[in-house]
C-alpha cells in the first residue's frame, strides 16, 4: 500500500485515503469543436503506459478531496515527488 | 471419545522447553492423546510415535513430519472441535498445543492409514506425469468443474466451517521507526541496539517465544547458556516503553512503502474458541520507517530415493525436536550432509542415549570441531558418500547408501544396506529471502552462502544474521548490532551504547554444494525423488519438464506445481532449481528463480476482515423516515449504500397487487414516495451559471430564480451517465439533484472539471443530500393535499410546472418543486432532515381524506416507464448519448462554450443512422411482460447466432393500462415506428412486439400541467 504525501494537506497518508484519476496533464482542447474525429479520440483515449517514471493525476478523495499530481515509477512504485495542478513536475519522464 | 489415551513413547524424561507439570490432552483423527504445555502440535504427535500425518497431494503417498516451523511441508491439518471453529492449512509445527485441541489430517480419503487414492502412487510416476491434471482432465471442458470437485476432495485442501466463526478478529493500524523481523540472535541484537537507541520498536517473531535457532542450541553466549542470554535481552526489552514485542506473530506481507501485515495468533494458541470474546487473530498492519530483517534460514533437505517415506527428517529438525520438546522422534538415526552444521543432529541424537547407526557426509576429507566431536563419541562417518533410497513405506525400515564420485553427481562402487528408522539430511541453508521478494526485488546467487541472497531494494529495509548468510551465531550478533546503529544513524538518532556479547568459536569446514543425491539407476527409473513435497514434484518431473521444453524456471515452476500452494517453495524451491539448471547443464544464477509472493504462510480470512463484517462490513444509510417504513411493513431495497422502500404490501398482498394498488392510487388520487436518497448538491458562486452549462447538455443562462430545469449530463464520449433537476435558488445559487447512487461520482466529476479545467470560475460544491428530507407528493390530489398543511400559493396559475418556492409546510421550512417523474401533477417537499419525520406524518393525517398511498421504488419504476422517462443506469450503460434516447430536447448546440459531450456525441460513429436508439416496445399479446435484458432480433427465424438489434432495458405490467409496457433499444429504432421486433427467450418462447413511442400515457402531458 502507498504511502502518499497530499501536497494540499501537508501529510502523508495511506493509499486508501486516494483515488487514481489517470494520466496527468492530458489538457482538455481549447476548441473542441475544432477537432477532427481522430484528435478527439486521441484526447479520450489515448494513454501512456510507461515501465517507469509516469506523470499521474490522483484526487484526496478520502481526505482533502483536491486533485494534485504524482510523479511515480510503475516499475518500483517509488513516487519521486507529487506536486499541485499548474505546477510543472521538477523530475520528468523520459 | 471415551477411547483411551495414547501413552507416549518418544519422549524423553528431561530436557526441552516443556513443562511435564502441565500434562495436555488432545484429539488427533479422532484419538486421544497427550502431551505437555509448551509443545507444539508436532512435536506432541512425534512424542507419540504418530509417523503418518497426511497423505501426499498428488500420489498419496504417506508423510510424516519433516521439519520444525513455517518450512514444515506436510503437517499441514484441520484444526477445530466444533463445525463453527474449522481453521483450515494450520502447520501442525507451529500451532500450539493446549488442552482439547481437535485436529485431523486433511488429506487421506478414506483415513490416513488405508488411503483410496494411493493405487495412484504405488503405479506412480507413469500415471502422473507433471501436467497431469493439464493433460488429462482439460478436455472435454465442460466436465472441469466435475473433475474439480474430486481433485479437492482427494487432494485435502481443507475446508472451511459451513457455519459462522464464532470468534473475534480485529486489525490494528501501527506505525514505528525500526520494526525487527525475526526474534534469533540477530533480531535479538538489531531490537536492543534500536531500543537503546531510543527508536520506537516492534519486534514480531512467529514462534511462542524468542530465541529463534537459540532455543534449541548449546550453545554459550555472554558466558551463560544462549537461552539465559535470550531471557536477559527480552526482560529488557519488556522495559523499554517504547519497544513492542509480539509473539506467534508471522510476518507475512512485506508490501510497497514499508508496510507490513504481521498475522497474530492470540487465543487460538491456547483455546478452540475465544472465552469472553477475547480476540482471537489479529492482522497488524504496519508502516514502518526502517525494516530489520532477520528472519533467518531454512535447511535443506537433500534429494534422494523415497525421501518422502515417513521417518526422513530435515537435520535441524532433529536437534530441535530433542533439544526443545525432549521428543527423539525414533530410535536408529542415519544423518546425510554436505555440511559440519547437521552433525548436531547425530551429536543430539547421541547424547539423549539412541543410536546413531552412521552420519553419511558427501565430503571426502572434512575436518572441524563437529565433526571431530562425532568421531570422539564413536560414531561411524562415512565419507564421500550418500543415501541413494530408503526402504519402507509407512516408516522408513532400511537406508541404502553408496559411494560418490568427487562431484557427486554419480554413484560409485557397491550400495550398503543398513538398518534404521529416521534418516536426518542437510543440504546446506537456504535464506528466508521471502519478505524481501515480497516488494519485487530479485534476489541474488551467492556461491560462498550456496544460497540466494537479498537483492537490491527500493524499501527502507536492513538484513542482519542468517538471510544474509551469517550462519554462526557471532556473527548474527554482530550483524545485529550493526543494523541496528545503521537504522539509529538514518533516523538521525544517536548511537546506542552495545557491544558484541562473547560467544564460541567453532572451526567448520567447507561446506559441498550438492543437491541431488545420484541413484545407481537414471533419474527417471529410480525411486521417486522428492523435491516439493506439499506438491508431490519430483527430481524426474523436473527433468520430465525440462526435457519437453520448459526450461524458463519460471514455466518449470507452473508445469510442475513447484512451489504452489500454501508451502511456497520452502524446503524445495533451491533443489528444484539445481536439478533444472543440472539438467540443462547451466548455473543456478543462469536458471535464475522464481519469486516469492506474499503470504509468507497462510494467513485466515477472519484476519483480514478484521471488523469489517457482519453489520460493519459496509454502512447503512437510512432516510428521516426510516422508522416509518419500517412499522409500515415496507420491504427495502438496496441502492448503493441506501435503504431505500421497495414497496408496502398489505397482509395478503403479493408483490404485484401490492405494486397494482400503489399505481392505481397515485393516478387515481395521491401517493408518496421517500424521495430523500436523491444526490443533492448545493452549487454557489459567481460562475456557478456559467459551470452547469458546461457540464450539462442543455443551456442555463436563462434560468430564472425559482425555476428548474432537467439537465444530461455527458462524458466526454458523449455518453450519457447521470441526469436530474437543477433548481435556482438564487442568482449565483442554484440546487442540482443527481441519480441516487450517482451522487458522489457527480460531485467528483464537478471538482475535477472545476480543479483540472477551469479553476479560474468561482464556484463551489457541498454535497447536502443528507441535510433534506425529500417526499414527494404525486397524484391529481397532491396539490389539495398540499394546501391542508402550507401557508404558500400552490395554485396552477402562482406555482406553474418547474417552478419551485420557499413556504412552510407543516410549520416548519421547506422547499417546494412543482416537478414530476410520474407525469403527475406533483411536487417535492424537502425540509430539513430532522423534520422530515414530522412532516411526513403530518401529510398522512391529512392525507387520509385523499386514500394518500405510500409507494416505493418499484412503482416509482413503473410510473416512470409509463411515461417513458428514463433512469439513468438503467436505461443508459455509458454507450448511449442523448439522441440514441431520443431526447435532442435536452441538448442545445447553440451554447457559446463547448459543453462536456458535445464534441464526443458528433464522432461518426456517434451519428450513424442505425445506432440503437431507445424506443417503446409493445408486446402484441398485452398480457405478456418481456424480461429486461432480452435480446431482440428482426428474424426470429434467422440462423443462429441471429443478428441481435438491441436489449430490453425497462419492462413492467402496467395496471393503469391494462397491459404490459417496455423500453428498449433497437438498432434505427426511431425510423421503425410500428415495424415488429422478436425476442427469442430462454424457455423457447418468442415474444413479437411493436416498436412505439416510449410515451405510453398521457403523450399531450395533461395531467401534470393542471
Amino acid at each position: 500500500m502507498l504511502h502518499i504525501y497530499c501536497p494540499h494537506c501537508g501529510e502523508s497518508r495511506d493509499e486508501e485515503e486516494f483515488h487514481p484519476v489517470g494520466q496527468a496533464h492530458i489538457e482538455r482542447p481549447k476548441d473542441p469543436d475544432a477537432c477532427s474525429d481522430k484528435e478527439w479520440g486521441e484526447f479520450l483515449y489515448f494513454r501512456r503506459n510507461p515501465r517507469g517514471l509516469h506523470h499521474e493525476l490522483w484526487v484526496h478523495a478520502a481526505g482533502c478531496r483536491k486533485f494534485f499530481n504524482m510523479t511515480r515509477n510503475t516499475q518500483t512504485y517509488e513516487i519521486k515527488e507529487v506536486y499541485k495542478l499548474g505546477e510543472q513536475p521538477s523530475v520528468v519522464a523520459e | 471419545m471415551a477411547q483411551q489415551t495414547h501413552k507416549e513413547t518418544r519422549r524423553l524424561s528431561t530436557g526441552g522447553r516443556i513443562d511435564r507439570s502441565k500434562p495436555i490432552t488432545f484429539t488427533f483423527n479422532d484419538k486421544q492423546y497427550k502431551g505437555y504445555e509448551g509443545d507444539t502440535l508436532a512435536s506432541a504427535l512425534l512424542a507419540n510415535g504418530v509417523d503418518i500425518i497426511g497423505r501426499s497431494f498428488k500420489y498419496s503417498r504417506p508423510r510424516g513430519i519433516v521439519a520444525a516451523g513455517a518450512e514444515e511441508p506436510n503437517a499441514i491439518m484441520q484444526l477445530g472441535a466444533t463445525e463453527a471453529t474449522q481453521i483450515p492449512n494450520v502447520r501442525a509445527t507451529q500451532q500450539a498445543l493446549y488442552d482439547g485441541l481437535v485436529c485431523k489430517v486433511t488429506n487421506g480419503w478414506p483415513n490416513v492409514e488405508n488411503d483410496l487414492m494411493s493405487w495412484v502412487g504405488k503405479l506412480g510416476g507413469k500415471m502422473m506425469p507433471p501436467g497431469f491434471y493439464y493433460k488429462t482432465f482439460m478436455y472435454p471442458k465442460s466436465m472441469w468443474e466435475t473433475y474439480e470437485s474430486y481433485i479437492r476432495k482427494a487432494a485435502g485442501l481443507g475446508r472451511s466451517p459451513k457455519e459462522n466463526d464464532p470468534d473475534r478478529y480485529d486489525n490494528m493500524n501501527q506505525h514505528c521507526d525500526v520494526l525487527v523481523v525475526g526474534g534469533g540472535p540477530a533480531g535479538l541484537m538489531a531490537a536492543l541496539t534500536a531500543a537503546r537507541g531510543g527508536a520506537r520498536v516492534i519486534l514480531a517473531d512467529e514462534q511462542n517465544e524468542f530465541g529463534g535457532s537459540l532455543l534449541s542450541s548449546k550453545e554459550s553466549i555472554g558466558n551463560k547458556p544462549a537461552t539465559e542470554w535470550v531471557d536477559d535481552v527480552v526482560k529488557e526489552l519488556a522495559r523499554f516503553d517504547n519497544v513492542q514485542l509480539l509473539t506467534h506473530a508471522t510476518v507475512n506481507g512485506y508490501h510497497d512503502h514499508n508496510f507490513l501485515t504481521i498475522h497474530q495468533h492470540l487465543t487460538d494458541q491456547s483455546f478452540d474458541k475465544a472465552p469472553n470474546g477475547q480476540i482471537c487473530q489479529r492482522l497488524h498492519r504496519v508502516r514502518a520507517k526502517w525494516v530489520v530483517l532477520a528472519t533467518g534460514a531454512h535447511e535443506r533437505p537433500l534429494v534422494y530415493g523415497n525421501n518422502d517415506v515417513p521417518g526422513c527428517m530435515v537435520a535441524n529438525a532433529v536437534s530441535t525436536y530433542i533439544q526443545r520438546y525432549g521428543v527423539v522422534p525414533g530410535k536408529d538415526l542415519v544423518l546425510m550432509t554436505t555440511n559440519d552444521n547437521a552433525y548436531r543432529a547425530a551429536l543430539d541424537w547421541h547424547d539423549a542415549g539412541h543410536n546413531v547407526v552412521a552420519i553419511v557426509d558427501t565430503r571426502k576429507n572434512p575436518k572441524g570441531t563437529l565433526v571431530e566431536a562425532a568421531r570422539e563419541r564413536g560414531m561411524t562417518v562415512m565419507l564421500g558418500s550418500g543415501v541413494v533410497d530408503v526402504q519402507g513405506s509407512k516408516r522408513v525400515t532400511g537406508v541404502s547408501i553408496a559411494k560418490l564420485n568427487e562431484a557427486g553427481d554419480q554413484v560409485e562402487g557397491a550400495v550398503i544396506e543398513v538398518k534404521a528408522d529416521t534418516v536426518a539430511s542437510s543440504g546446506g541453508w537456504s535464506p528466508v529471502i521471502h519478505l524481501s521478494c515480497h516488494t519485487g526485488s530479485r534476489p541474488v546467487w551467492n556461491d560462498e552462502v550456496v544460497g540466494f541472497l537479498p537483492g537490491p531494494s527500493q524499501q527502507q529495509q536492513l538484513t542482519a544474521g542468517a538471510i544474509n548468510g551469517a550462519y554462526s551465531t557471532a556473527a548474527a550478533l554482530e550483524q545485529g548490532i550493526n543494523v541496528g546503529q545503521s537504522a539509529l544513524e538514518k533516523l538521525a538518532m544517536k548511537m546506542a551504547d552495545v557491544s558484541v556479547p562473547e560467544t564460541e568459536t567453532l572451526t567448520e569446514a567447507e561446506p559441498m554444494a550438492l543437491f541431488h543425491i545420484p541413484h545407481p539407476k537414471p533419474t527417471h527409473k529410480a525411486p521417486k525423488q522428492f523435491v516439493d513435497l506439499q506438491n508431490d514434484v519430483t527430481a524426474a518431473g523436473i527433468e520430465l519438464a525440462c526435457r519437453e521444453g520448459f526450461e524458463s524456471i519460471e514455466h518449470v515452476k507452473r508445469y510442475t506445481a513447484m512451489g504452489f500452494g500454501t508451502d511456497q517453495g520452502k524446503l524445495g524451491n533451491i533443489n528444484g532449481m539445481a536439478i533444472a539448471a543440472k539438467y540443462l547443464k547451466q548455473s543456478i544464477p543462469e536458471t535464475g528463480t522464481t519469486i516469492f509472493r506474499p503470504n509468507y504462510t497462510p494467513v485466515t480470512f477472519g484476519a483480514i476482515a478484521g471488523r469489517d463484517c457482519g453489520e460493519l462490513f459496509d454502512p447503512k444509510r437510512y432516510t428521516a423516515m426510516h422508522q416509518w417504513h419500517m412499522e409500515h411493513g415496507a420491504k427495502f431495497e438496496d441502492v448503493g449504500q441506501w435503504k431505500r422502500p421497495w414497496y408496502y404490501p398489505k397482509a395478503g398482498e403479493t408483490m404485484q397487487e401490492a405494486l397494482n394498488r400503489e399505481c392505481l392510487a397515485t393516478r387515481e388520487s395521491v401517493g408518496i414516495l421517500d424521495a430523500s436518497t436523491l444526490g443533492k448538491i448545493d452549487i454557489q458562486g459567481k460562475d456557478a451559471r456559467e459551470f452547469l452549462g458546461r457540464v450539462y447538455t442543455n443551456a442555463w443562462a436563462k434560468l430564472a430564480v425559482g425555476k428548474c430545469r432537467y439537465g444530461l449530463m455527458c462524458g466526454e464520449d458523449g455518453m450519457v451517465f447521470d441526469d436530474g433537476v437543477t433548481s435556482c435558488l438564487a442568482e449565483n445559487h442554484f440546487l442540482m439533484t443527481t441519480t441516487t447512487g450517482g451522487a458522489a461520482h457527480v460531485l467528483s466529476w464537478l471538482e475535477l472539471y472545476h480543479q483540472t479545467e477551469w479553476p479560474e470560475l468561482e464556484v463551489y460544491f457541498t454535497s447536502v443530500t443528507d441535510h433534506w428530507a425529500t417526499m414527494t407528493i404525486s397524484g391529481p390530489n397532491s396539490r389539495r393535499l398540499l394546501e391542508t398543511l402550507t401557508d404558500g400559493d400552490v395554485s396552477k396559475e402562482s406555482m406553474s410546472f418547474m417552478d419551485w418556492k420557499a413556504m412552510t409546510v407543516a410549520g416548519v421550512p421547506a422547499r417546494v418543486f412543482r416537478i414530476s417523474f410520474t407525469g403527475e401533477l406533483s411536487f417535492e417537499i424537502n425540509v430539513q432532515a430532522n423534520y422530515g419525520m414530522h412532516v411526513w406524518k403530518a401529510l398522512f393525517e391529512q392525507g387520509k381524506q385523499f386514500n394518500l398511498t405510500p409507494y416505493g421504488t418499484e412503482t416509482m419504476h413503473i410510473l416512470r416507464a409509463e411515461k417513458g422517462f428514463i433512469i439513468a443506469g438503467q436505461d443508459t450503460d455509458g454507450s448511449v448519448h442523448p439522441f440514441d434516447l431520443g431526447m435532442p430536447w435536452a441538448v442545445s448546440m447553440q451554447k457559446p462554450f463547448s459543453f462536456i459531450g458535445k464534441r464526443g456525441m458528433q464522432r461518426e460513429d456517434c451519428v450513424r443512422k442505425d445506432r440503437k436508439q431507445l424506443v417503446g416496445l409493445k408486446t402484441t399479446d398485452p398480457s405478456v411482460v418481456l424480461p429486461e435484458g432480452a435480446q431482440g432480433v428482426f428474424d426470429p427465424k434467422a440462423s443462429i447466432p441471429m443478428p441481435m438489434v438491441g436489449h430490453v432495458s425497462s419492462s413492467y405490467w402496467s395496471a393503469n393500462l391494462g397491459r404490459s409496457v417496455a423500453m428498449g433499444f433497437v438498432k434505427g429504432g426511431h425510423d421503425k415506428m410500428g415495424q415488429k421486433v422478436y425476442y427469442p427467450l430462454v424457455d423457447g418462447r418468442v415474444v413479437e412486439a411493436e416498436i412505439c413511442s416510449p410515451v405510453f400515457l398521457d403523450p399531450k402531458g395533461e395531467r401534470q400541467n393542471v
